[in-house]
């Protein structure tokens, strides 16, 4: 048998794997670009963690954790985060059936529960900071204010950007590109929000139960 | 371009010959948002609790943080096992591989030279520290 023959022998009703089948869609790529950005800021946010983990006890004679932390604060920001990525949910969704009303209105509500989130958090760290719980106090409290505080810039970079996705879309419509952003924006929310979990898990319930 | 080629971004919508079987997307959000609020509480319950020994605390909370990771993934940013998303899952497990090295990784280190910088005191440096 040679070479021809057994390549003839290849059924043909196979599927045509992925570098017989051309270029994937750019809303593929897009949004598996994205993807690869949001492991690679994941992969910060865990040097961060790690960090953390590490300095938890170095308090220097400071406060503790368990001395500052409010845990019903942090059940309001968790609550806050984990309904506004529904609702980000609920906004691709609508933007998929290009459905004006309810894009903004998932827009509007996502935006206010982020808005929430955020004041909360500053609202934290200043009394913190007002009590002498400065990041200068200690090792513990540096690694917690950069590891909280990245994830609380992220959040402000996140409600930025969907003013702007609102604006694309007010001005541009559900254009190809704007449909593009919309999806890496909802991507964004939600994997901040799987940051979160980490967050309110390592820093405060296990701060507050050791 | 043939019909036969599904791929799938993450957390985008189903493509069109899945979508006749699959739920509805709404619920799908729904239901994620009932279970993870629901690990949520029950991250809260565990952490207060006084039923459970230290180290089960601890334990308990990071399996359910790690559970609503999972219920966050699957519902909310639809990363399946389908051949559809298999990149996204390789380049997930690739990341996921690196957060453990790193975390894992930085506490193994950082504890074995604490361990190591041992004051005559015979308290590690860390204790020290503290004072």
């Amino acid at each position: 048998m040679n070479i021809a023959v057994a390549i003839d022998q290849i059924p043909q009703d196979a599927l045509p794997n992925a570098s017989e089948a051309g270029p994937a869609p750019k809303r593929i790529v897009v949004a598996y670009g994205f993807w690869i950005f949001l492991l690679s800021d994941i992969i910060m946010f865990a040097a961060l963690f790690a960090s953390y983990a590490v300095l938890v006890r170095s308090t220097a004679g400071g406060p503790t954790g368990a001395q500052l932390f409010n845990q019903t604060t942090v059940a309001i920001e968790t609550v806050c985060l984990l309904v506004s990525s529904y609702t980000c949910g609920l906004m691709s969704l609508a933007t998929n059936s290009r459905r004006y009303l309810r894009t903004y209105l998932g827009a509007l509500i996502t935006f206010a529960l982020g808005v929430t989130f955020l004041s909360l958090e500053i609202r934290e760290f200043s009394s913190m900071i007002s009590i002498g719980a400065a990041p200068q106090r200690s090792a513990f409290l540096s690694a917690f204010f950069t590891l909280v505080g990245c994830h609380g810039l992220h959040v402000a970079l996140g409600l930025i950007w969907l003013i702007v996705m609102m604006v694309q879309v007010a001005v541009f419509g559900f254009a190809a590109r704007v449909e593009h952003r919309l999806l890496c924006f909802s991507l964004f929310w939600h994997a901040l929000d799987i940051v979160w979990v980490g967050v309110f898990t390592v820093v405060y319930l296990m701060g507050v139960s050791s | 371009m043939t019909e036969a080629r599904q791929e799938r971004a993450p957390g985008d919508r189903p493509s069109r010959e899945m979508h006749a079987s699959a739920p509805s997307e709404f619920l799908v959000y729904t239901i994620g948002l009932v279970v993870a609020v629901l690990l949520t509480a029950t991250s809260f319950w565990t952490a207060n609790t006084t039923l459970l020994w230290p180290g089960g605390v601890f334990l308990g909370l990071a399996v359910l943080a790690i559970a609503q990771m999972g219920i966050h993934l699957v519902f909310f940013l639809h990363i399946s096992s389908g051949p559809e998303s298999t990149n996204n899952v390789l380049a997930l497990a690739f990341g996921a591989l690196i957060v453990f090295v790193v975390i894992a990784g930085t506490m193994w280190i950082v504890a074995d030279m604490n361990i190591n910088m041992m004051m005559p005191s015979g308290a590690p440096m860390s204790m020290q520290m503290q004072q």
